[in-house]
């Protein structure tokens, strides 16, 4: 195989695994942002202290619904969107 | 009066647009990172973001009808149901193959700078009198300047920059709205004329 082609095929892999790195990584980071948000505002979490709170409040709960998303996106899309990129990229 | 009722805080309905507008965020940065031939290997993926920011101009008639405090504030949020509904159906359309020119992105530039117009148009209180009033500028002006990323995009559909800056558009509205509070101080200010924050 000519050394071109070669250095050409490398930096095209390159290329594709840093990317599906960056998707595999978007989940857990927003996940993770969603945690700490929690641990920085915990008394934004009223599933903490239930008592007195209304239904909204209960189901009002943005750290989670920030740590659901990225759960959700690594599970459910980000493993098809790598596997299309490493057979078609 | 039961509709009043039962109405849910304002505060509660911009966190749940802001989950929104995170996965709108996260999809097309997903989108944006492989690329879009790679990202329509899988037909259902193609109408995703696109038909979730329809949706989501649909759930925002219901915002429009039942906040109605103030006209304009009726009047902003019927305005981000039209614009958010235009911009899905035009990417639908072109997902579907119903639509072929690139041009078809510059919806989505023109439903960001109305937007932008209207939040900033929309808020009469000056940046620090209360949190809301300064997301409502911050926000304004951000959604107002990302207007550029889709036009880059109408114009280099293959600019990674612009298709990047898109994407970082709606984190950045997300994490903005997420901010939001009924009554609630911005940097240790907040007016007298705002109310009485709760925590």
């Amino acid at each position: 195989m000519s050394a071109d082609i070669a250095h050409d095929l490398k930096a095209k892999t390159e290329a594709q695994t840093w990317r599906a790195r960056v998707v595999l990584a978007l989940g857990p980071v927003t996940s993770f942002a969603g945690i700490i948000w929690a641990i920085v505002q915990p008394w934004r979490l009223t599933l903490l202290h239930p008592h007195g709170q209304g239904l909204y409040w209960l189901i009002a709960e943005p750290q989670l619904y920030v740590v659901l998303v990225g759960i959700l996106f690594r599970v459910v899309l980000a493993p098809g969107i790598v596997a299309d990129l490493e057979e078609h990229g | 009066m039961i509709v009043a009722g039962i109405q849910p805080q304002a505060e509660f309905v911009h966190w749940w647009f802001a989950t929104g507008f995170l996965i709108l965020g996260l999809l097309l940065l997903s989108e944006a990172l492989v690329g879009p031939e790679i990202w329509g290997r899988r037909p259902w993926r193609r109408y995703l973001w696109p038909g979730f920011m329809f949706a989501m101009g649909v759930l925002m008639w219901p915002v429009s009808t039942f906040f109605t405090n103030s006209t304009i504030h009726m009047v902003a949020h019927g305005m981000w149901a039209q614009v958010l509904m235009l911009a899905g159906a035009a990417e639908l359309g072109v997902a579907r193959g119903k639509l072929h020119s690139q041009y078809w992105r510059l919806t989505s530039a023109l439903g960001l700078a109305a937007s932008g117009v209207a939040l900033l148009l929309h808020e009469q209180n000056h940046w620090l009198f209360a949190r809301a009033a300064f997301l409502h500028h911050t926000l304004g002006w951000t959604v107002l300047v990302a207007a550029v990323f889709p036009l880059v995009q109408a114009l280099r559909p293959r600019s990674l920059t612009a298709s990047l800056g898109f994407a970082t558009t709606f984190v950045v509205i997300a994490v903005l709205l997420y901010c939001d509070r009924d009554v609630a101080p911005i940097f240790g200010h907040l007016s007298f004329y705002a109310g009485v924050p709760h925590r």
